[in-house]
């Protein structure tokens, strides 16, 4: 997959340079991923450090985002939640893209009654609604980051298996895919070295909006107090905590919030300029054009 | 206005006059010179073919000259439709006239046609929309039309969908669109390209037999040698987007004055000349983005006068009366 | 066994073999389209077979079943002395090695993601035929060098090439298992007039300079009849008529070859006007339920009440010709009647000019 996929990731990082939401996106992103990863450090103060002489505070210099209700650092807590969120998206569509390729490439290359089988599951999951699944596996599982990782997984895994057998349906067709069966060569070295790299660009545009999605997935499912557990910060989870306290101390809710929004904002541009960049009508159109003429 | 009844003159002025027609598409690689300073006319009752290979230009020069360019395309000349000079006009006229007097056929019948709509509509829909029919009228016109195209029992099938037609047949139901308004000019472009060759030999047999009783010019696009001997009175050979060699279809058979023209007869094969290799012309056409200053066809050339052949575009000139090529060595000074 | 191609004493070992094959294809609703149904063929080493016939005549099916890449409903097909009609996926991979194949469009049967080098190495890696990247980068150069083409184009991308470029590398592909056989299927189709000459003159020097076989599937009678050393024309799954090119251009036997070649333009304007064409009436029938007795007899100028009745089988016509239609010579010959020949290139027509 790599010289495809090369070639895939330096076209469309050039391209991206001249769309300018795309680059917001991006910067955006690359903060979340610093604050992601050194928010311990950039916090003012620590998340659990409570301090009951200065609670519920509005924001002032000491304290940029203002105070809770048992007078922690709002900025502390919504920096150090990046991390919970940015892991949170990264293993969840971790998950749901390794299973949710792995079944859409059986389906899509076997198809027949494995093709049956494997979707028809993939229909069940995708039948229940977003919450209700994850809730369902919160129940057996138990609260916690590690659940909430698994339920938003395995409510986006059919997704990913979707894209990936729709495009494996299209490449296979394709003269070059007999092309490659014609000179001897297995199904395993086919759909590694012909189909995956030939489906790779709807899969990176629906990871890159699923990352949002799971973001606000996590959040809600914080916010419903099925996801991260306290004193640990998360975004829904303070988004939750704040609620009580609309009417006197609306940073609470309005930091993680924005944060919230920032983010998934953030992903879904980056996608949308993906999917201009790597719709293989757009490689095309200049070869097409060549061809008529 | 002469438009409005374009029998009248027909005999006097070409139906379609271009003059130095240039059309320049402006790409992500740079401009693209897809065509340069072509000038061409047709006749009431000729076919004029248009030859070249891909990237010569030729359907360019038509979508050009009617109006039908990409959007990124810019296009300069004279283009006249029975006398009426459309470069001037502005779009919605030029596109009544077009709709009018101009009929299409390209390529592919599939894409021409619409999968949901039954042929009769589609045949008959230039007709309500430019002759003022009604829906039965229209009706009536396009049972007539599927008939004169050849398509058995026309009364049945005009309620009929595409997906129920074969390939020819769908070729002669774009046809019977094209004619629906009796257009003065038919543009066919690669029209028997996708169909096989005993498909191919009716389509030409029908536009021969329609041109010459209902008097419509023709202007027959196509990479095929022996369709352009079948089926042109004049013919035009295009290369990197300026004519090479153009004359009376006979003359230019006959004595093939460029050597681009030569070499794409020549490289067909031939039993006469059975066993050994056949005389290809070295090399690809250029991309009409890398176009040589002088003689496009320079770099293939088996002739290769001399260094003004590089550097300088050769005039065309005329050979024997009507017949004429872009070259320094007419009648090929080759040895 | 039947071989239907003519048994010539001269020509060499039998490499390929179809016999009495019939492939199937479901169509939905339970019905089958026919699109091989009973054809027999026999390729001799060395030689080209010309394979002609229009769309939905069954000749690429006919190919694909040479390489097994679609799997016969009945019949045989046998590759060097084996029959390989039941062969296992993996036995299969073996004979695409010694059978290979060269698509119709270069620019679809090119993986746009690979360069060229890597597609035309694909074959020395699927079958360990070379042990080090450095002797794999020999061997694509050597491949590249073979075809015409400069060796830095291997770092390339197929886009970046010409179409006839892109058509070198699927021949150079097609050679790099250093196959017995080669599966041309339509493989100037798609090319310019000026390149196809060059693809001709390439895929014949390697016939000579390296012993291949061909199987040549195409419509162009022109090219069919430039490249082969014997022919086989196909109708609606069938083959209709086998010869050498000598005796089908020339005196055609089968009613459908003769409207066939007819319908072909020529490149003369004045040949073109005076000649006759036979102009088929209607359209293929479909291969789904084709006409019971001979195939052709729906469209043939020359049908009888009895072709409905038998299936003609192909017959000797002249030695090495034999044709599908129990009134061969006389039907073309009543189809011929008139004053102009419709054949370019019969002895007949030769008298019109050129």
């Amino acid at each position: 997959m790599s010289a495809g996929s090369d070639g895939t990731v330096r076209r469309a990082l050039s391209a991206l340079r001249h769309d300018p939401p795309a680059v917001a996106g991006t910067l955006v992103l690359l903060l979340l991923l610093v604050v992601g990863l050194a928010g311990r450090w950039l916090a003012p103060a620590g998340t659990n450090d409570v301090d009951v002489e200065k609670m519920l505070r509005p924001p002032s210099l000491d304290h940029p985002f203002g105070t809770d209700e048992l007078g922690r650092d709002v900025l502390s807590r919504v920096l150090a939640a990046a991390r919970v969120s940015l892991e949170v998206g990264l293993v969840s569509v971790g998950i749901a893209l390794l299973v949710g390729v792995t079944v859409g490439l059986l389906a899509g290359w076997y198809r027949g009654w494995v093709d049956n089988v494997l979707m028809r599951g993939m229909d069940v999951l995708f039948a229940f609604p977003v919450l209700l699944l994850a809730v369902a596996i919160v129940a057996v599982l138990g609260p916690g980051l590690v659940t909430a990782m698994v339920a938003i997984g395995v409510v986006y895994t059919p997704i990913f298996a979707r894209v990936t057998r729709a495009g494996v349906l299209s490449v296979r067709e394709q003269v070059f895919v007999r092309a490659a069966v014609s000179i001897g060569a297995s199904d395993a070295r086919i759909i590694r070295r012909h189909v995956l790299p030939n489906i790779a660009a709807p899969l990176i545009v629906q990871t890159s909006l699923s990352l949002a999605f799971a973001i606000l997935s996590e959040a809600a499912l914080s916010f419903l107090g099925l996801g991260v557990q306290p004193p640990a910060p998360a975004w829904g989870r303070m988004l939750y905590d704040g609620r009580g306290f609309v009417t006197e101390a609306w940073w609470l809710g309005v930091f993680p919030g924005a944060a919230i929004f920032l983010t998934v904002l953030a992903f879904n541009l980056v996608g949308d300029a993906l999917r201009d960049v790597l719709d293989p009508r757009q490689l095309t159109v200049s070869e097409a054009r060549r061809s008529r003429a | 206005m002469k438009t409005s009844s374009p029998a009248a003159g027909r005999e006097a002025e070409p139906v379609l006059d271009i003059e130095d027609l240039t059309v320049t598409i402006g790409t992500r690689r740079g401009q693209a010179r897809a065509v340069a300073g072509v000038d061409w006319s047709v006749r009431a009752g000729q076919t004029l073919a248009l030859v070249g290979e891909s990237g010569s230009g030729k359907s360019m020069t038509v979508l050009a000259a009617t109006g039908l360019a990409p959007r990124a395309a810019r296009v300069t000349g004279r283009v006249r439709l029975l006398g009426e000079e459309l470069t001037t006009l502005s779009e919605p006229r030029r596109r009544r006239l077009r709709g009018r007097h101009v009929g299409f056929v390209f390529q592919d019948p599939m894409t021409s046609l619409n999968p949901v709509l039954t042929v009769g509509r589609q045949v008959s829909e230039a007709c309500e929309e430019h002759l003022g029919m009604t829906r039965r009228q229209a009706r009536d016109r396009a049972v007539e039309l599927l008939d004169l195209v050849g398509i058995p029992s026309p009364g049945r099938r005009v309620a009929e969908y595409p997906h129920q037609f074969s390939g020819g047949m769908r070729q002669r139901v774009v046809i019977a669109m094209a004619l629906a308004c009796e257009p003065a000019l038919l543009i066919a472009d690669e029209p028997t390209t996708a169909l096989d060759v005993t498909t191919q030999a009716q389509i030409v047999e029908l536009v021969a037999d329609l041109r010459r009783r209902l008097g419509t010019a023709v202007v027959w696009i196509t990479h095929d040698l022996g369709v352009v001997a079948g089926v042109a009175d004049t013919v035009a050979v295009m290369y990197g987007g300026r004519i090479v060699e153009r004359g009376d279809v006979d003359a230019v058979f006959a004595a093939p004055a460029h050597p681009y023209t030569r070499g794409l007869l020549a490289a067909r094969p031939d039993p006469e000349r059975a066993g050994g290799d056949l005389p290809a012309i070295q090399g690809a056409p250029p991309s009409p983005l890398e176009l040589p200053p002088g003689c496009a066809f320079w770099p293939r050339c088996p002739v290769r006068g001399d260094a003004r052949c590089e550097h300088e575009l050769p005039p065309l000139v005329e050979v024997t009366r009507g017949h004429e090529v872009r070259t320094f060595y007419p009648g090929g000074e080759d040895a | 066994m039947t071989t239907e191609t003519a048994p010539d004493a001269a020509a060499g070992e039998l490499l390929a073999e179809l016999d009495d094959l019939r492939v199937w294809f479901p169509a939905g609703g339970g019905a089958r389209v026919r699109a091989v149904d009973g054809v027999s063929l026999a390729i001799r080493r060395g030689e080209t077979l010309g394979l002609v016939g229009e769309s939905g005549s069954g000749k690429s099916t006919a190919g694909l079943a040479l390489l097994r890449l679609v799997d016969p409903t009945s019949g045989r097909v046998r590759v060097g002395g084996r029959d390989v009609t039941r062969w296992s996926r993996r036995r299969l991979r073996g004979l695409r090695r010694r059978v290979a194949m060269v698509f119709q469009d270069p620019q679809a049967s090119l993986d746009p993601r690979r360069t060229i080098g890597a597609s035309v190495a694909e074959p020395l890696v699927v079958h360990r035929l070379v042990d080090s990247a450095h002797a794999r980068r020999r061997r694509v150069a050597e491949l590249l060098e073979l075809v015409g083409l400069r060796v830095d184009l291997a770092g390339r991308h197929p886009h970046e090439l010409s179409g006839g470029q892109r058509q070198r590398v699927g021949i150079a592909r097609a050679l790099a298992g250093e196959p017995d056989l080669i599966v041309l299927d339509e493989p100037i189709a798609s090319l310019d007039l000026s390149v196809q000459a060059q693809i001709m003159n390439l895929l014949r020097g390697l016939q000579r300079d390296l012993g291949l076989t061909y199987l040549f599937i195409a419509h162009d009678l022109a090219a069919v009849e430039h490249m082969s050393d014997r022919v086989a024309v196909m109708y609606l799954g069938r083959i209709v008529e086998t010869g050498t090119p000598a005796q089908l251009y020339r005196q055609p036997a089968h009613p459908y070859t003769a409207a066939l070649l007819s319908a072909v333009p020529v490149a003369d304007p004045k040949v073109e006007r005076r000649r006759r064409r036979i102009i088929l009436r209607g359209d293929v029938p479909s291969p789904i339920d084709p006409p019971g007795g001979c195939r052709f007899r729906t469209r043939c100028p020359q049908a009888r009440p009895d072709c409905a009745e038998v299936d003609p089988a192909l017959t000797e016509i002249t030695a090495g010709q034999r044709a599908a239609c129990p009134y061969a010579g006389e039907a073309v010959r009543a189809m011929l009647a008139g004053p102009e020949a419709p054949f370019p290139d019969g002895p007949a027509p030769r008298t019109t000019g050129r």
